[in-house]
């Protein structure tokens, strides 16, 4: 098998990871892992559960950070930078490189503070007018403009599920991030807000550099142009969605995405 | 072929199995339907042509049989990679099997008007054709149902033998009318059994092509052609 599945992009990526190790206490999550994720596409990681997908998805933003005992080797760039170099501004870093979660975390707040919080505390907002537009295009990138427009006061909790997943959204989007990655943003959603959220990460390709990790195999390859294929920890293959989905190259790939795995 | 291990879901396996046996069954009835029409042809023998010609109705159910297992497969399973081709190849295969059987039917149906008129003495190539388009029938089932891409990529050689047959029958036929224009009747009409035996072969090869790609994800290089008919003006 090829040395190194993962590098190869033709387009200069958005972000680089180079022999990424990850341990957690002594147990070792990801082995060696080496990608370029690119502005361009949209990037599906999927694997079986506990394949380390998740667990490199939070490298990228150092969410691993906070989690106790886990320690990240290796170098990994956003535009050439080294995000774990010590003068990295963390948060920063995160609105940069935002996160949208398996199950909608919405804060305890109105549905416009629940946006408005981001741009506030990185002083994106001169002024009360300011701020308003801020939500408003947020909330409409986000496609939860028209339900939420008359509703702002509300609590975001208050919302269906989909519609506080859209609002997650929109809240990482406020920031205007570079990157979102997204952890199975759609597992707790059923199949009619599931599709709005396939719908609006197509809108979003392009203007953000997008990285979902998701279980449903027919929505990577609904939503992704490439496709990363994480087996015990290791990147087994990193190809173009359509030949993963038609034409997978490693046998484990294969026997993953046929449902031969275990 | 690397040998595969089973879907967890264990009806999704027996689905594909259920697909590969009806596509097996239509492979069998078109190589019993050739070789019967043909058979029908050379003995002048109108009744089995009827129920050839009846026959090709089962090729029809079985068609209709393959798209919904198909159909159906794709709908629950939402099958990926070679399961996918296979699945997709298997919808087309069943359609071109089908085509063959009408290819079939038609020879059976030209037989009938060929048994009122003396014999024609460059008929007697049209067996031989016939046996070698049921091998390579056959022969591409066999690859289809082993999952063997050796096999089917060597199958797409087999069909120039049979374009050979029909440029020598075809300058045969032709020379024969000249010679003897009250046999222009029965001989047009073993022109269009030569002609479409070897559409049967072109088909045949066309699935051999499917097994190929269903198998590996690549799609075989380009095939010879040997059948030059086409431009031909008068027999030299």
């Amino acid at each position: 098998m090829n040395q190194n599945p993962a590098i190869g992009h033709n387009t200069v990526p958005k972000m680089t990871a180079r022999d990424v190790n990850v341990f957690y206490g002594q147990k070792q999550a990801i082995k060696n892992v080496s990608i370029d994720v690119s502005a361009e596409h949209v990037t599906a990681f999927i694997g079986p559960s506990g394949c380390g997908k998740s667990t490199f998805l939070r490298c990228l933003n150092r969410m691993n950070d906070t989690v106790d005992g886990a320690r990240v080797e290796g170098r990994i760039e956003l535009d050439g930078q080294d995000v774990y170099a010590s003068g990295m501004d963390v948060v920063q870093l995160r609105a940069r490189v935002g996160m949208v979660f398996q199950k909608p975390n919405p804060f305890p707040k109105s549905i416009y503070e629940n946006v408005a919080y981001g741009p506030r505390l990185h002083g994106l907002a001169r002024s009360k007018t300011d701020m308003d537009e801020i939500v408003e295009s947020a909330l409409k990138r986000a496609g939860l403009w028209d339900e939420a427009k008359d509703r702002l006061n509300e609590s975001g909790t208050a919302m269906s599920g989909g519609q506080q997943q859209r609002l997650c959204i929109a809240r990482a989007i406020a920031v205007d991030p570079e990157v979102i990655l997204m952890d199975e943003p759609c597992s707790a959603l059923d199949p009619i807000a599931t599709a709005r959220i396939e719908e609006l990460i197509d809108e979003l390709r392009g203007r953000y550099a997008i990285v979902i990790v998701t279980h449903n195999m027919q929505q990577a390859a609904r939503v992704s142009q490439k496709t990363a294929f994480f087996h015990l920890g290791t990147l087994v293959e990193y190809d173009d969605t359509s030949s993963i989905f038609t034409n997978p190259k490693a046998t484990r790939t294969k026997d993953y995405i046929t449902g031969r795995y275990g | 072929m690397a040998e595969f291990a089973a879907h967890t879901v264990k009806s999704f396996d027996e689905d594909i199995a259920q697909l590969r046996a009806v596509i097996t069954r239509m492979g069998g009835l078109c190589e019993s339907q050739i070789a019967e029409s043909v058979d029908a042809l050379m003995s002048r023998n109108a009744e089995a042509a009827q129920t050839i010609i009846e026959n090709d109705k089962r090729l029809d159910a079985l068609e209709a049989e393959a798209e919904a297992l198909a159909v159906r497969i794709i709908a629950l399973r939402a099958p990926l990679a070679d399961d996918l081709r296979e699945i997709v190849a298997a919808l087309k295969i069943a359609g071109v099997l089908e085509r063959i059987g009408d290819y079939a039917k038609n020879i059976a149906k030209r037989s009938a008007v060929v048994a009122q008129s003396q014999p024609v003495a460059p008929a007697v190539i049209i067996p031989e054709m016939a046996r070698v388009v049921v091998e390579i029938i056959r022969d591409t089932l066999d690859a289809f149902v082993d999952r063997d891409p050796v096999k089917a990529v060597a199958l797409l050689q087999r069909d120039q033998q049979v374009d050979e047959y029909y440029n020598s029958l075809f300058r045969a036929l032709l020379t024969f009318m000249m010679e003897n224009p009250h046999y222009i009747t029965p001989s047009t009409h073993l022109l269009f059994v030569a002609k479409n035996l070897e559409r049967i072969g072109d088909h045949a090869t066309s699935v051999a092509e499917m097994v190929y790609y269903s198998v590996t994800g690549q799609r075989p290089a380009e095939r010879p052609k040997n059948d030059f008919t086409s431009t031909v003006y008068s027999p030299e």
